[in-house]
């Protein structure tokens, strides 16, 4: 069983709630997809709109929040994010995410781990979102990062894995659980990820802009568990050469 | 007197408190974190909390994302 900062996963997979089409098709998609965390953003209320809340419709018994700090370009503004969300009642856990650059979204390396250190110091559980850099990971580590979240492809591309040779160091490296997280855009990607050895995968965009949101979370939720127990079970070799499944031997009726 | 409440002037009656501001906007105080000239309010502290002329407000809560 997954456990990050000493809480027990029985899913792999965490879910966003991001662009779905309406709260309730929300809803349903996260409970078909069996996952046990969520991540949230922190935006200005509507006040136009008072009444428009999603928390009304997500259960906090039955998924823990992984507040994020999406929009923050720098450390201070993903801290200031941090004690809304901790004063929102998100408590202490963190999704830490620096994209100073709107059109790639890629986080801010120095920043990130910055914020970091001053949240782990303030007592958060910091998950921080990073580019797949293995040693930027090990950093986030040793400053006390609970896990670390490093993408497949930039957010919102549906790409899956590009970053592949780094995530597997990555994985390699690290003592504190790997979440790929981020443009993973089928259930063949997660499942991917989870063949590598990751430890989860957190998945929004696939799922909740899916033709039937509902479906498409059953499906990669049946992808991260089939990766995982196929990383369990342990694959075999690539091998360059070709090598033949039947018996070589036994052929000398034919010739 | 005035108020910038995310972004927007709004017009407010003196010696108001945050909490009854925030049911005059229809909102659950329970819903959302108030953040007042740059300090994090608590809960606790709405009923208690007077807005001032020229104060800022941001109201803010959980949204959709990833």
């Amino acid at each position: 069983m997954l456990t990050i900062a000493g809480r027990k996963f029985r899913s792999r997979l965490f879910g966003g709630t991001g662009k779905f089409s309406s709260p309730e098709i929300m809803q349903e998609a996260l409970a078909a997809s069996g996952c046990e965390m969520v991540t949230v953003a922190l935006r200005r209320v509507d006040l136009n709109n008072p009444a428009d809340d999603i928390m009304r419709v997500l259960d906090r018994n039955r998924y823990l929040f992984l507040p994020n700090t999406s929009g923050a370009r720098d450390a201070g503004e993903a801290i200031r994010l941090a004690h809304l969300a901790r004063v929102s009642g998100g408590g202490e856990w963190l999704k830490l995410e620096v994209t100073p650059d709107p059109r790639t979204l890629l986080p801010d390396p120095i920043e990130t781990l910055k914020a970091t250190e001053e949240l782990v110091r303030e007592g958060f559980k910091v998950l921080p979102y990073i580019n797949a850099d293995p040693i930027l990971a090990l950093r986030l580590q040793d400053a006390g990062a609970v896990a670390v979240m490093p993408l497949g492809s930039p957010i919102g591309t549906n790409q899956g894995v590009l970053t592949r040779f780094q995530i597997e160091i990555i994985i390699a490296q690290a003592q504190i659980p790997v979440i790929v997280d981020a443009g993973l855009g089928a259930p063949s990607h997660v499942a991917e990820a989870m063949e590598m050895g990751a430890d989860a995968v957190l998945v929004n965009t696939a799922i909740a802009v899916a033709g039937d949101p509902v479906r498409m979370a059953r499906a990669f939720a049946m992808a991260v568990e089939a990766g995982r127990i196929a990383y369990e079970a342990g694959l075999g070799a690539v091998n360059k050469d070709a090598a033949p499944s039947s018996p070589e031997d036994g052929l000398g009726f034919l010739r | 007197m005035k108020v910038l409440c995310n972004g927007e002037a709004q017009e407010i009656d003196p010696g108001i408190m945050v909490a009854d501001y925030l049911g005059q906007l229809g909102l659950d105080a329970l819903s959302l974190v108030v953040e007042c000239d740059g300090q994090i309010l608590t809960r606790e502290e709405y009923s208690s909390h007077e807005l001032k002329d020229g104060s800022v407000l941001e109201l803010i809560r959980f949204v959709g994302g990833g």
